[in-house]
């Protein structure tokens, strides 16, 4: 009988994996999540090292000095964290519905054209107006947008991770439409710099006189777009319906809220965050409109949501990351001869290191023979 | 080796975690049989044999497949050893034809030669008088079809040993007819068969042999030809067993919900409640006894406006006297005027509960529309999960920990504490004890019945006989949807309820 | 009208293989929206490959170059698969995350050499393979000039082979899927993976080898690309990545049948070439015409939804992870 048993016992499998009953204390998953940066940030010297043959450890020196290196960069570097911030933002109450928005892209693209508009056609208004229509018209727009594949999935329940996929390409073909409508100067294919001479609509400094030397407003918008979120998540009850939704639309039903309404109601809302985005990517930004004016941060976002569990907080540490990485790369690239598309690379070894150290957050690794609690990782 | 045996059980003994499912059980399944698996809900049956198909691997004990033994540690391992089972949720992909289904994962030679294949299913079918069209998608199929595809997928596969869990629950009487000529066809052809069941007038119908479990224990076995229902039952039930559950008298009685003549039907056009009549009592503990699946769920639902009624009046009487119907509805109105449901479904937390959330966010469920303003009001439901988590003694590091990590019984408390405190007029509690520990269970029992002193009804649909008759006041016996009695519980016996339980009313017979 | 079909057929031919991969993967239940990225690796692991042998080479043979570019090509793109695998399948990340962090990925990688390939190519900047680019678009002339210039002889017949290579794969696609065992396990394990288990199907194995061959029939898109389309060089446009969109749009398209991507692929060719021919279109209308592709595609997945036909839903277990102890 003995015999059998451990027989039995010989062909357990090699390695088991089960999820974790227990929560894990917050700071051992912060742990494996830095061991996983750190871990990918070797995998990226090895491949730098691979590629150019230089010391990785200059590059990153040098990408420090690309994102932080003068008062400018570390500005530029400040405000597209925020730009990518908001974005993030927008996602987080869709995500938090377990709604897979990928369309953030056409969103901030659409929000982006309202504000262009505005700022094109409506530049004889007094600033504080005009200021004032641009964000309710990049909000308008993006809630549309967002509204759109959330009363789909409430009517018909279609698949909404295609639906919002597909939005952005028509947000970008629009965009494209309304760039050869107020292409400036004739045929080069741009808006080129809107109000280049007047600056009107252009979101100006905080801390001084003028125009891009800070991007104090920015910071401010987005911090506090940033908290509201937060606290709508969190503290209202809007917030509340929305957790329920996502856990368990039965449960939902069971405690009367209107999961219809609610679907429709969020989406509007996070899109109209990343109209909102749009606004800053062109008014507090760029001062133009292109096919480029969300330059696939819409999608970028989505990984900064995702890994920052709709913390908008813990957002900003992500978005600052990737955008640290962006600016530093591109920096190499000029001072090494080497081409700013190492940057998505690093990026992208990065994301997959941080998303695989998620795994051993959530579940435990037990190999064969090992002892109760087994070894993680 | 020949073997009488098709399938030998040694000794198995299976835990999970602290609960006890089968605890060393001795099994024999002959060749060419067809052997009852009775026991009542929560008896092991079902863990027991999925330890045949390769679901579960016993901690103790071994099985033989024609005197040899064996390790079963996969369901493909089960099909090596001639061993199908076919489960109360079918496994089968929707949008694939009867055909396709059958023949999924086998690794048999060459492309997919539908024609072949639906040939062979055919002569199978034909063998066994199986009524099936292998071209036919499932998405289009009625339940009963469903089940005869996953038989044929098991007999496709070489099966000499079926096991069938609760196959009759989901059939109407005809297509139970059906199924039985069909078992008896495959028996004469040399298969062993086990049928897992509680109802006692199909086990007597079909089988040759009755093993009985109770409460993860082996009792015995007989053959049919022996038994009679009134026997199985006491080897079912066992006897009874003082709890000394403290029972009050009812307080001044008075009708707070009238069901007349409800009637209900699901998706699949099953009547699930037929032309049910009860009141429940203000002041009483009303008691619902069946077994799984005779309309309890749908019962509860659909007085809470969670599930369509057909037909019939739910007439539910508040303090001031005048009648609500409560037909159509929603269930947030239904819950405003004063009624309660916790319903503890088998994976706990399926309805009422948000997992990811605390108890504190989970006692919000209640409670989150109140106050005006767009902001929710944190204090009372903290402060009502702090006494939950106090006087319940529930274990958790803290009320904003995730329900989903707590443990059953926990996750139960949380459950009928919040129903508790919403102080409601009509108060139902389904499964409240299911896999609690006995003094967990008191715990819910005394909160009950404090409930019942204040003058609340309360509606209880139990699992265990024993707590039914010593908790409750009246008891309510479902039996395929119909009410098959209504009993005293102080007068009543676990044989009576047994058998009520049990019988399915005759057509055109009175109750 | 020819010559706009016929441009729609090379256009179509590049979208056709990168969604002939994804619909391979989205059937084991992968929802891979690292397409454009899996083209992106599959565009430059072929150019690479074949720049180096042309460069070292001083009589290039045009078969030679041929395999190397699709072994290249192919194997790169699989990679590219194979860690989306590992991440979704083996430790459970997030589908959708996931699959958008390989186009970042894969699109940096493919730009970066790209790039560098031009710098290395020296003088005017741009790198150029020709005996590759011509063997990959060598035709039959005597076959194509049947019925005259430009006509019937010239829509059907003067595609480099990787035209009717995409062709013949569809069918082979549907034949797998449809006809074979093989093929049927494939299909089981995206729409009901617990099922599949149940029925021996070894889940893990089929969504692997499904991910990764999907993902190296993906990248011969960015591959015909590069070689055929724009004539073996590399371009830092960012065309591949909007062309791998446009492939996962085709397999909402063809409700994940590889037959409808034929000619889907070849209607979405003339959608997106329509404008040059039609009269008097000023240059901001076209770019309204090249949004049909996506609202048609929106449209049907609209009306896909609202008909609830069983058959022409996304599998059912599509994009979700599977874990057999979480039943």
């Amino acid at each position: 009988m003995s015999e059998i048993t451990r027989k039995g016992h010989a062909q357990e499998p090699f390695i088991r994996i089960s999820k974790r009953g227990d929560e894990m204390p917050v700071w051992k998953a912060w742990g494996i999540r830095v061991i996983g940066l750190i871990l990918a940030l070797i995998v990226s010297a090895i491949v730098i090292y691979a590629i150019v043959k230089l010391n990785p450890l200059k590059i990153y020196v040098s990408m420090w000095q690309g994102a932080f290196g003068t008062s400018k960069r570390t500005w530029v570097t400040v405000r597209d964290t925020m730009t990518l911030l908001c974005i993030a933002c927008a996602l987080a109450p869709a995500f938090a519905m377990r709604f897979w928005n990928v369309g953030a892209e056409g969103q901030v693209l659409v929000g982006g054209i309202a504000t262009a508009a505005c700022m094109i056609y409506f530049k004889s208004l007094p600033l504080p107006l005009l200021f004032l229509v641009m964000i309710i018209a990049s909000i308008v727009a993006g809630g549309i947008w967002g509204l759109i594949p959330g009363f789909f999935k409430a009517r018909w329940n279609t698949n909404e991770t295609l639906f919002t996929l597909m939005m952005n390409y028509i947000a970008i073909q629009l965009t494209a439409f309304f760039v050869a409508t107020w292409e400036n100067p004739k045929g080069s294919n741009s808006v080129g710099v809107i109000n280049r001479q007047t600056k009107v609509g252009w979101l100006p400094n905080l801390f001084s006189e003028g125009y891009n030397t800070d991007f104090g407003w920015n910071v401010i918008i987005v911090l506090l777009v940033a908290t509201l979120v937060l606290i709508y998540l969190r503290q209202t009850k809007h917030g509340y319906e929305i957790s329920v939704v996502g856990d368990s639309e039965n449960t939902a039903r069971y405690a009367g809220i209107r999961v219809k309404r609610v679907y429709i109601r969020t989406m509007a809302l996070s899109g109209a965050i990343a109209g909102l985005a749009g606004f800053l990517a062109v008014s507090g930004a760029s001062h133009t409109i292109s096919t480029q004016t969300a330059g696939g941060r819409g999608f970028t976002a989505i990984i900064v949501a995702w890994l920052s569990r709709m913390n908008t907080y813990v957002m900003l540490v992500f978005a600052a990351l990737i955008v640290f990485l962006d600016k530093g790369a591109t920096e190499i690239a000029s001072s090494f001869g080497m081409n700013e598309y190492v940057s998505q690379i690093i990026s992208g070894i990065i994301l997959f290191f941080v998303l695989g150290s998620e795994f051993f957050v959530n579940y435990r690794v037990k190999f064969r023979g090992a002892k109760t609690g087994g070894a993680d990782k | 080796m020949d073997s009488k045996y098709a399938i030998e059980m040694r000794g198995i003994t299976k835990r999970f975690g602290h609960v006890v499912a089968n605890n060393n059980v001795h099994l024999e399944l002959q060749k060419g049989e067809i052997l009852s698996l009775l026991g009542e809900n929560g008896s092991g049956k079902t863990t027991l044999m999925n330890m045949l198909a390769g679901i579960y691997y016993p901690d103790e004990g071994q099985i033989f497949v024609d005197g040899e033994p064996v390790s079963i540690q996969s369901p493909k391992d089960a099909f090596d050893h001639g061993i199908g089972m076919i489960h109360q949720h079918f496994k089968l992909v929707d949008v694939f034809t009867a055909a396709e289904n059958i023949v999924l994962g086998l690794d048999e030679e060459g492309k997919l030669d539908r024609k072949a294949i639906a040939a062979k299913v055919r002569v199978i079918a034909e063998r066994y008088g199986f009524d099936i069209d292998p071209d036919q998608k499932i998405y289009e199929m009625s339940v009963s079809q469903k089940q005869t595809v996953e038989i044929v997928k098991v007999l496709y596969r070489g099966a000499n040993v079926l096991i069938l869990d609760e196959p009759t629950a989901v059939l109407t009487p005809q297509e139970t007819d059906k199924l039985f000529a069909v078992m008896r066809n495959m028996k004469a052809d040399g298969k062993a068969l086990i049928i897992i069941t509680h109802k006692l007038h199909e086990v007597l119908d079909v089988s040759d042999r009755v093993v009985v479990l109770r409460k993860g224990e082996y009792i015995g076995d007989v053959p049919t030809k022996e038994a009679t229902q009134q026997s199985l039952t006491d080897m079912m039930v066992g006897r009874a067993t003082a709890l000394n559950i403290n029972r009050p008298d009812p307080v001044d009685p008075h009708p707070v919900l009238e069901v007349k003549n409800l009637t209900c039907v699901d998706k699949d056009g099953v009547k699930r409640l037929d032309d049910v009549t009860f009141t429940a009592m203000g002041g009483e503990i009303l008691g619902i006894a069946g077994i799984a699946g005779s309309g309890q769920k749908e019962l509860l639902e659909a007085i809470s406006g969670l599930y369509p009624v057909v037909s019939g009046e739910i007439k539910y009487i508040p303090d001031d006297g005048t009648a609500l119907d409560l037909r159509g509805m929603d269930p947030m109105a239904i819950r405003k005027a004063g009624i309660a449901m916790s319903f503890v479904p088998e994976d706990r937390l399926g309805m009422g509960l948000v997992g990811s959330m605390g108890m504190s966010g989970n006692m919000m469920l209640r409670s989150w529309k109140k106050g005006t303003g767009p902001f929710l009001k944190r204090k009372d439901p903290n402060q009502l999960a702090m006494e939950i988590w106090k006087n319940l003694e529930v274990v958790t590091p803290g009320i904003q920990y995730p329900v989903r990590r707590l443990s059953g019984g926990n996750v139960q408390k949380v459950l009928v504490g919040r129903e508790i405190a919403a102080g409601p007029k009509l108060l139902m509690t389904a499964y409240a004890v299911r896999g609690l520990d006995i003094n967990t269970s008191y715990t819910i029992y005394n909160l009950l019945t404090d409930q019942k002193m204040k003058g609340v009804a309360v509606v209880y649909v139990g699992e265990d006989l024993d707590v039914l008759l010593e908790l409750c006041d009246r008891i309510v016996v479902l039996c395929g949807g119909q009410v098959s009695g209504v009993v005293d519980a102080r007068k009543t016996t676990r044989e009576e309820i047994g058998l009520l339980m049990t019988q399915f009313r005759k057509e055109g017979a009175t109750a | 009208m020819i010559t706009l079909l016929h441009s729609a057929i090379v256009f179509g031919t590049v979208i056709l293989f990168g969604a002939l991969g994804e619909i391979i993967s989205e059937k084991a239940g992968n929802l891979n929206l690292g397409v454009p990225g899996v083209m992106y690796l599959g565009a430059i692991a072929g150019l690479v490959g074949v720049f180096f042998y042309e460069l070292g080479t001083p009589n290039p043979i045009p078969i030679v170059c041929i395999l190397i570019a699709l072994v290249c090509s192919f194997a790169a793109s699989a990679l590219g698969g194979l860690v989306y695998s590992f991440l979704t399948i083996t430790l459970r990340c997030n589908q959708n995350v996931t699959g958008l962090t390989l186009t970042i990925f894969g699109s940096g990688v493919a730009n970066f050499f790209g790039g560098s390939l031009n710098k290395l190519a020296g003088g005017v900047g741009q790198v150029s393979v020709p005996v590759t680019s011509g063997a990959f678009r060598k035709y039959i002339p005597a076959l194509a000039s049947i019925g005259g210039e430009k006509s019937i002889g010239y829509l059907l017949f003067s595609y480099g082979f990787m035209a009717y290579a995409a062709i013949i794969l569809a069918i082979l696609i549907h034949f797998y899927l449809k006809k074979t065992r093989s093929g049927l396990n494939l299909r089981a394990v995206g729409e009901n993976p617990a099922t599949a288990d149940a029925a021996g199907i070894n889940v893990t194995k089929y969504k692997y080898l499904a991910t990764c061959i999907g993902a190296g029939i993906s990248g011969f898109g960015g591959l015909y690309y590069t070689m055929d389309y724009i004539g073996g060089t590399w371009a830092n446009d960012g065309t591949i990545e909007a062309l791998g969109w446009l492939a996962v749009a085709l397999v909402i398209f063809a409700t994940w049948r590889s037959l409808n991507a034929i000619w889907g692929a070849y209607l979405f060719g003339v959608c997106y070439w329509m404008y040059l021919y039609i009269p008097g279109l000023q240059r901001r209308s076209l770019e309204l015409f090249k949004m049909i592709p996506y609202v048609v595609t929106l449209l049907l997945l609209v009306f896909v939804s609202m008909r609830r036909r069983k058959e022409d839903q996304p599998p059912a277990g599509l994009g979700l992870p599977y874990f057999r102890e979480e039943r």
